[in-house]
């Protein structure tokens, strides 16, 4: 009989029945339960993940293993990883994000890397309604006591606010690894007679069936599913990665896989099919947290901070000794076996003895997708009147949550830890890392933009990797890699699948134009509130790495030199749909979004990129939320530096309204601050490379913004731009 | 002479190879990172406890560490007049463990705080400070969330008397205020030290403030306080 908690379709039912030729007990119903989920089996989005190209020489690990990694040379790779907590976070903010955190550390170090950077890109509704701040706040504070402790620092991330993520909220988590290459491992068997031993917290009843509760949309009931939220233990974390860095620098760990979705389940089975082995365990070994647990309770149990490595059995006194000087608990239970079979036995009688491969590819799913009818309707509405007086707009948009500084965020963060953070939240676009090892230095960002995706799946799907990819080389770095985290409503809307699809088709086709490969990804489904039926808005987040071959050519947005001039790269449009602009001053979701142009932007960043290696751009900044005038604006801030701009030299497509060159979305633009000797030359370059690029104004002493429009003059004091910057997000967290 | 200087690591540190970086790397000297369970006082010349959450700051931050056996050895090596520095963490380890005066607190922010602040050098009597002039104004990142110094008033003025305030929070100009003290410390106090001024603890990370790259203002002031120890391990007694 089925037990009833079962998700499972009638015909997966079915199939497990055939091709095992018997009734499943109620430990494996739970195993293909949780492994046929659509949060661990991909079932629904596998053939569109497989569209994007993964595929480069310095690709050494990319998507299918705990996390992907990158070779950057002179023997060191970076890894990569992107996960979501979101539903977890929309029940427990404070827990949720926390474990969210601890998660995608040991998938850093499932691969052999030292996790040595986090990301953040959360998204909440509005923050003047409690219950988001609540969230926002809780979020906020899970992933800083959590990153603080285990002294990963948090260095890049993104906040965006919208009414779609009222109820279910976004939290999306990146982690960098840096490892030698020498020291990468996979995560799955090897040898047959490796020893299997977990290591890390005790397991007990918390987060069971995890997988299963972030596989369905969150309704009344949902806090019901509390118990299906993880409580982290940063401390035990913390001796985890010391121990287990240790371990794999000595060479004692030949495979190794975090303990997360889907639990003790999920690491065997996987680790068996992907070695093309099989497992025979002994449950009972393992260190509970609770007396009485059932064979079924431990092996879905998600108890946080546990890893399941295997080693050589001559390694194992090695082991042993390095987890007892960090006073780490760990489990022998049991080795590596050829069979195929996953073997699971409690005190010695056998609980579960099923086909490695057959539990973990569960059959993919045909979904259907259809074309919302909300998107020729939204795309087509009527333009808003330009309104009279645009440098109080501008000051106003600069105020609005989605602008104005995440200091209040970034700064409960320890951003610093670890000695490598050398472009900081706040200073740029991306942070940058020096590899103080070989001399080096990465840029890491993580973006995504849901207004515009809302609108345009394709097209905002595909702007938010090329945005990463900008991000990285306004801090000078040459974009490697990315991973994406892709977070959408219920798959089974063929509504929903359809901006599924569309988004992956777009984002293949601005990752092959731009030649980057994607390393992994994770998709969070079900993102949306029961009771209103209403999804979020469709969010592909982006995490991207670049490298700096050499520190002199990183770069910060804050304006130098006064006398140095202004200039913008590429064109700008009038493709306001889902604009900060039309959100923020105009109330307004709706109109044509920016397209995503891969050629476009492959020209742009190449002259950047090659600008600043020569050393004639000395600031840059990438154009999105906000346009040009928030972009300007934040470079004087910054830089606490004046400018006076001519809006006339802004190439731009025919027939622009002043408002709309202001604040246009249009992709593939920076803003560069140029040494005024390096012009002639910059110019010329610009012409080699096919960027479009417009000499605008030049950085002054003075203390505010100056830009010219024929007759009309726009003009802002630089404090009062500060003021709006620093105080837009702030003020609603005030007191509460 | 071959300089011998302890990284002591409890298990939760996190900021201990950051130190030995700079010790090794930047000041070139020799430093090791030792475990807790194998430290022992006569094997090295100073000891640096770094920052990080000790054993989780489970309880309150740093006690746990402040009773642990190898905290018998910190303070033999106090005695003995050997240099002791905490930072961070390890600043609240040594206020615990009574090597240092007054108590740490949570920020009156309530919240973690991780920002650039400036810190005027109030003495260089100490084995951390002397080549540092009094008044000194140092750029130095912080972060935490228990670093609001608290010390009462008798407490305080003999503190002030015995000149064992070692640095404030203060602006760009060195003047002391409301504004720029992050965490409420009583006085504007980011560092004490003991009266024989061999032992020194500060909120303040001078680890992160040692090279010119990791400075958003291109300064590496950090690097005064183990210059500064170097130098009194060097010239032997203060």
């Amino acid at each position: 009989m089925i037990p009833e908690y079962v998700s499972l379709t009638e015909e997966e039912v079915r199939l497990i029945r055939e091709k095992l030729g018997r009734e499943p007990n109620l430990v494996e119903w739970g195993m293909f339960d949780v492994m046929w989920s659509e949060h661990i089996s991909y079932k629904s989005s596998k053939p569109l993940i497989k569209l994007l190209p993964t595929k480069a020489d310095y690709v050494i690990v990319g998507p299918g293993q705990d996390a992907g990694v990158i070779d950057i040379g002179d023997g060191y790779a970076i890894v990569l990883k992107i996960e979501s907590h979101n539903h977890p976070s929309a029940i427990d903010p404070y827990n949720g994000a926390a474990t969210g955190v601890g998660g995608i550390i040991r998938d850093i170090l499932a691969m052999g890397g030292k996790p040595i950077a986090l990301l953040d890109s959360l998204r909440f509704g509005p923050p003047t309604d409690p219950h988001c701040v609540w969230l926002l706040k809780n979020v906020v504070r899970g992933i800083a006591d959590y990153g603080n402790c285990i002294g990963v620092p948090t260095v890049a991330g993104e906040v965006e606010f919208d009414e779609s993520f009222r109820v279910n909220c976004l939290v999306n988590v990146g982690c960098v690894g840096l490892a030698r290459k020498d020291h990468i491992i996979p995560s799955r068997f090897i040898d047959e007679g490796d020893l299997i031993i977990v290591v890390g917290g005790s397991t007990g009843r918390d987060g069971i069936r995890g997988a299963s509760f972030a596989s369905k949309t969150l309704g009344p009931e949902s806090e019901s599913d509390r118990p299906a939220v993880q409580v982290g233990d940063p401390f035990t974390e913390k001796l985890l990665i010391d121990a287990m860095v240790e371990a794999i620098e000595k060479g004692y760990i030949k495979a190794a896989k975090d303990l997360g979705g889907g639990g003790l389940t999920c690491a065997v089975t996987e680790m068996a099919a992907d070695g093309d082995k099989g497992v025979e365990i002994e449950i009972s070994n393992l260190h509970l947290r609770e007396e009485g647990m059932t064979p079924y309770e431990i092996m879905l149990s998600e108890s946080q901070e546990r890893m399941l490595i295997s080693i050589h059995p001559k390694n194992l006194e090695n082991v042993k000794r390095i987890f007892e000087k960090y006073d780490l608990p760990y489990a022998i239970l049991g080795k590596v076996t050829n069979t195929g079979r996953v073997i699971v036995k409690f005190h010695g009688e056998v609980v579960a003895d099923l086909p490695a491969k057959l539990v973990a590819k569960a059959p993919v799913i045909e979904r259907k997708a259809r074309k919302p009818e909300y998107i020729d309707e939204l795309r087509k509405i009527e333009k808003p009147e330009q309104p009279d007086d645009l440098s109080d707009t501008i000051l106003r948009l600069l105020s609005s949550p989605n602008i104005a500084s995440k200091a209040w965020v970034y700064t409960q963060y320890d951003h610093e830890v670890g000695v490598r953070t050398v472009v900081k939240p706040g200073q740029g676009d991306a942070a940058v890392l020096r590899i103080h090892e070989i001399e080096k230095a990465v840029g890491i960002t993580i973006d995504g933009n849901s207004k515009h995706t809302y609108l345009d799946p394709y097209n905002g799907a595909a702007g938010s990797l090329a945005e990463a990819c900008r991000n990285l080389v306004a801090v000078g770095a040459k974009p490697l890699a990315f991973v994406d985290e892709a977070n959408f409503g219920n798959p089974e809307k063929p509504e929903i699948f359809w901006q599924f699809s569309q988004a992956f088709h777009g984002l293949s086709m601005m990752a092959k134009g731009l030649n980057i490969p994607c390393v992994g990804g994770k998709v969070s489904f079900y993102n949306e509130d029961e009771t209103t039926g209403t999804s979020v808005k469709p969010t592909m987040v982006i995490a991207a790495v670049g490298i700096i071959e050499t520190y002199n050519w990183i770069r910060t947005m804050d304006l130098k030199e006064p006398g140095n001039l202004i200039g913008i790269v590429g064109v700008t449009k009038g493709d306001m749909g889902g604009s900060e602009y039309y959100y923020w001053i105009h109330k307004i979701v709706g109109g044509e979004p920016p397209k995503a142009d891969p050629y476009l932007e492959k020209s742009s960043m190449n002259f950047v990129l090659e600008g600043i290696k020569r050393g004639y751009i000395v600031s840059a900044h990438d154009i999105s939320h906000g346009g040009f005038a928030t972009a300007i604006c934040e470079m004087a801030v910054k830089g606490n530096k004046g400018v006076i701009i001519d809006l006339e030299k802004i190439p731009h497509e025919k027939g622009l309204r002043l408002d709309e060159i202001l604040f246009s979305e249009s992709y593939a633009r920076f803003l560069v601050e140029i040494r005024r000797d390096s012009v002639k030359d910059l110019i010329k370059l610009a012409r080699e490379k096919s960027a479009i690029f417009g000499l605008i104004g030049r950085v002054t002493s003075e203390k505010n913004v100056v830009m010219h429009y024929g007759e009309k003059k726009i003009v802002l004091n630089l404090r009062d731009a500060r003021d709006s910057l620093e105080n837009g997000l702030k003020k609603h967290l005030r007191g509460v | 002479m071959n300089l011998r200087v302890a990284v002591l690591k409890f298990p939760g540190s996190n900021c201990d190879l950051d130190v030995v970086h700079v010790l090794r790397n930047v000041i070139g000297i020799h430093a090791e990172l030792v475990w807790h369970k194998e430290f022992t006082s006569n094997d090295w010349d100073a000891v640096i406890l770094p920052g990080g959450f000790s054993y989780g700051d489970y309880l309150r931050a740093g006690i746990i560490a402040a009773h642990s056996p190898a905290m018998k050895h910190v303070k033999e090596m106090a005695k003995e007049g050997k240099p002791v520095l905490g930072i961070c963490n390890g600043f609240q380890i040594l206020v615990e463990a009574g090597l240092l005066p007054g108590s740490l607190l949570p920020n009156n922010t309530l919240t973690f705080i991780c920002k650039w602040v400036n810190i005027r050098t109030e003495t260089n009597r100490t084995a951390f400070t002397r080549k540092i002039k009094p008044g000194t104004v140092l750029k130095i990142p912080i972060a935490h969330k228990e670093g609001r110094y608290y010390i009462d008033e008798k407490e305080l003025r003999e503190l002030e008397e015995n000149d064992q305030i070692v640095f404030r929070y203060c602006d760009e100009n060195g003047n002391l205020s409301e504004d720029a003290n992050p965490n409420g410390s009583i006085g504007n106090i980011a560092g004490v030290t003991n009266l024989e001024g061999n032992v020194v603890g500060l909120m303040p990370h001078p680890e992160r403030a040692s090279e010119k790259i990791l400075s958003p203002y291109g300064t590496e002031d950090g690097k005064l306080l183990f210059l500064s120890m170097v130098e009194t391990l060097r010239r032997g007694a203060l």
